[in-house]
């Protein structure tokens, strides 16, 4: 090695003959990844603060947009264009009740697709004439129209539900609550419940109503039955009423005036799946809380990196000065301490998007719900992942650079 | 600042020069660790500069690295001016110009040797397949052929030492800076080191090492003594 001391420096790029100190981006990745490789537990600690915060936000984000998309297949499936008319309090004019020609009278609006009426018979049904009269389970008797269960797009768990032909005869179909509290799983054909003071056959149990729930405590018979056997007087407590989706809003505006023109005030009118919509918007506000508490951990994350870095800086010192010697000008060592940070935070962001989306899949899984994880959450996330770790890093760096090196060779 | 400065002169002889180099820091009271300090080496020198504890031998080699500037005085090194160069440009200068050795040997724990020593060319900018060439060739150089691929914990320290050296050699710096080089050696290692690096001198390699054993600074072709941050004696060139 003679040429030991041949002096170099043809390539005139500094202006002085000195060709500067140069770095490739690969050198420059793997420097920064040197304290991750030498201190894995620490390194991974540090990251699990990210990782949590990420795992946090992409989780929340997730599980709200996964059920968002069920809530939206179950609007879709109920339809949105089913509106109830009810008999409200009223301000104490009218008599708070529907007329009778309510449905009738509704069904001649263009729009209206379907009318069906509910008429709540004030009688009490037991399991047997042997229970005691206060034990009445809390389960209400409703006369309703044959087309009740189409209206209500629902559905039986068992049996049939009322025809034009049952619906003359002593026959009851139950609400999934009230079958439950009658102890009638399974529906025989031969069941009788003691309904009104006299018995009724069962000839079917309801799956669970989504858009009335109300009638899942109820024991449904014929409107007819109820005239014929039970002396009841059919007076409309609602009007279940289907319309043009597309006229959603002109229905809506004259349902009360229609239903009860003497008294329009004393009228209800509602969309159940306003509800359902409703219970998502309060599903959001705790989908904003738990995005807050993300970011929370997020932000205790970054603080978690700062400190590791602090901590590494100064464990280090031999290093810095070591590199300076070498040859590295303040910047490659700024890059390799921001390198670090940000390789860290790169880790947990990603371990936080896989975690994140784990959960989101299990409790989805179980729900019944799709998996749906929106870009924004993924992306979003490794950016803020990122950012943390660019600002937690930065000031580490800064000193790092900015240490001197006969200080730093000093300290080993 | 650093424009128009000449480049090294290839001609010229004098790998380093010290004139009037003074270093003086701003504690209470302030210290001034070395007062006036004339010292030049010329290619192919090794010389062993010696002083006890105190007398300024690590601002000496600080000042004569690049990584410190002196508070009065000038410094030349590979024919560079470093009262001219920015801090960009000394970080350059030390990449190719300078190798360092260091007692506590500063070898990154998680690496083989031969990466260790390629690390010696990382901010040169060069490639890695060509950086471990140079690093293989090295490391046959100083007699660690055979311990290419070890980690550093796994290494004695007088094989520790010697890929030290070996990462000093990697640039083909214009001069070799030594600090202490056998301060954490045993006698065998430190004897085996101080014959390494006798031999790499031979080969040409300019070499300053700094000690406080004067045993050993005296076993080379040049001795300066320290004292008190001045140069109490320089025996001069005494081999040719």
């Amino acid at each position: 090695m003679a040429a030991s001391n041949t002096t170099r420096g043809a390539v005139m790029s500094n202006g002085n003959g000195l060709e500067p100190s140069r770095l490739h981006s690969a050198d420059a990745f793997r420097t920064a990844s040197v304290g991750l490789q030498t201190r894995k537990l620490r390194a991974a600690l540090s990251a699990l603060g990210i990782m949590i915060g990420i795992a946090a936000m992409v989780g929340v984000l997730g599980l709200s947009e996964s059920s968002k998309s069920d809530l939206l297949a179950q609007l879709d499936r109920l339809g949105t264009n089913l509106l109830t008319v009810q008999a409200g309090s009223g301000i104490g004019i009218g008599s708070g009740e529907l007329p009778v020609e309510a449905a009738g009278m509704i069904s001649r609006i263009g729009p209206v697709e379907q009318t069906s009426t509910i008429s709540s018979v004030d009688v009490n049904v037991y399991k047997s004439d042997y229970v005691p009269e206060g034990q009445t389970g809390g389960i209400t008797v409703q006369a309703v129209d044959v087309n009740l269960l189409e209206t209500l797009a629902g559905s039986m768990a068992d049996g049939k539900f009322l025809d034009p032909a049952t619906a003359t005869y002593p026959t009851a179909v139950l609400g999934s609550v009230a079958a439950e509290r009658l102890a009638i799983h399974a529906v025989t054909g031969t069941q009788q419940i003691w309904l009104g003071g006299q018995w009724f056959t069962v000839i079917g149990v309801l799956d669970e109503f989504e858009l009335n729930p109300d009638l899942d405590r109820a024991a449904l018979i014929g409107l007819t039955t109820a005239e014929d056997f039970l002396d009841h007087e059919v007076v409309p407590s609602s009007v279940l009423v289907r319309a043009n989706p597309d006229f959603i809003d002109e229905v809506t505006s004259v349902l009360s005036a229609t239903a009860n023109p003497q008294n329009p005030e004393e009228v209800e009118v509602a969309r159940p799946s306003d509800a359902l919509e409703a219970k998502e918007a309060a599903d959001d506000a705790f989908t904003a809380l738990f995005l807050g508490l993300g970011a929370v951990a997020l932000l205790v994350g970054g603080v978690g990196i700062a400190n590791v870095m602090v901590i590494s800086v100064l464990e280090r010192r031999s290093e810095i000065g070591l590199r300076r010697a070498l040859g590295a000008t303040k910047r490659h060592v700024a890059v390799q301490f921001l390198g670090e940070a940000l390789l860290l935070s790169a880790v947990g962001g990603i371990g936080g998007i896989i975690l994140g989306w784990a959960v989101t899949g299990v409790y989805a899984n179980v729900k019944g719900w799709s998996v749906l994880i929106p870009p924004i959450a993924i992306g979003g996330g490794m950016a803020a992942a990122l950012l943390i770790g660019a600002i937690a890093g930065l000031y580490p760096a800064v000193r790092a650079a900015r240490m001197s090196p006969t200080e730093a060779l000093r300290s080993a | 600042m650093t424009t128009g400065h000449p480049a090294p002169a290839s001609g010229s002889d004098v790998v380093l020069s010290l004139r009037g180099v003074t270093k003086e820091y701003p504690t209470t009271p302030p210290v001034r660790a070395l007062r006036g300090v004339d010292f030049s080496v010329t290619r192919g020198e090794l010389v062993g500069v010696v002083g006890p504890s105190g007398s300024g031998k690590s601002t000496l080699l600080h000042i004569m690295g690049t990584l410190d500037r002196p508070t009065a005085g000038e410094v030349t090194v590979a024919g560079y001016n470093i009262d001219e160069l920015s801090d960009k440009d000394l970080s350059a200068l030390r990449a190719r110009h300078i190798g360092f050795v260091f007692q506590q040997f500063h070898l990154l724990s998680g690496y083989t040797a031969l990466d260790n020593v390629a690390d010696g060319l990382l901010y040169t900018g060069m490639n890695v397949s060509d950086r471990r060439d140079l690093a293989h060739r090295a490391l046959t150089r100083v007699g660690l052929g055979h311990r290419l691929g070890h980690v550093a914990t796994k290494l004695s320290g007088g094989e520790r030492q010697r890929v030290a050296v070996a990462r000093a050699l990697v640039g083909t710096p214009s001069i070799v800076l030594a600090d202490e080089p056998t301060g954490n050696l045993d006698t065998k290692n430190s004897d085996a080191i101080v014959e390494l690096i006798r031999q790499i001198n031979d080969e040409g390699v300019t070499f300053v090492v700094i000690t406080h054993n004067k045993e050993i600074a005296e076993a080379f072709p040049r001795t300066a003594g320290l004292r008190d941050g001045r140069i109490e004696y320089d025996s001069g060139r005494r081999h040719e």
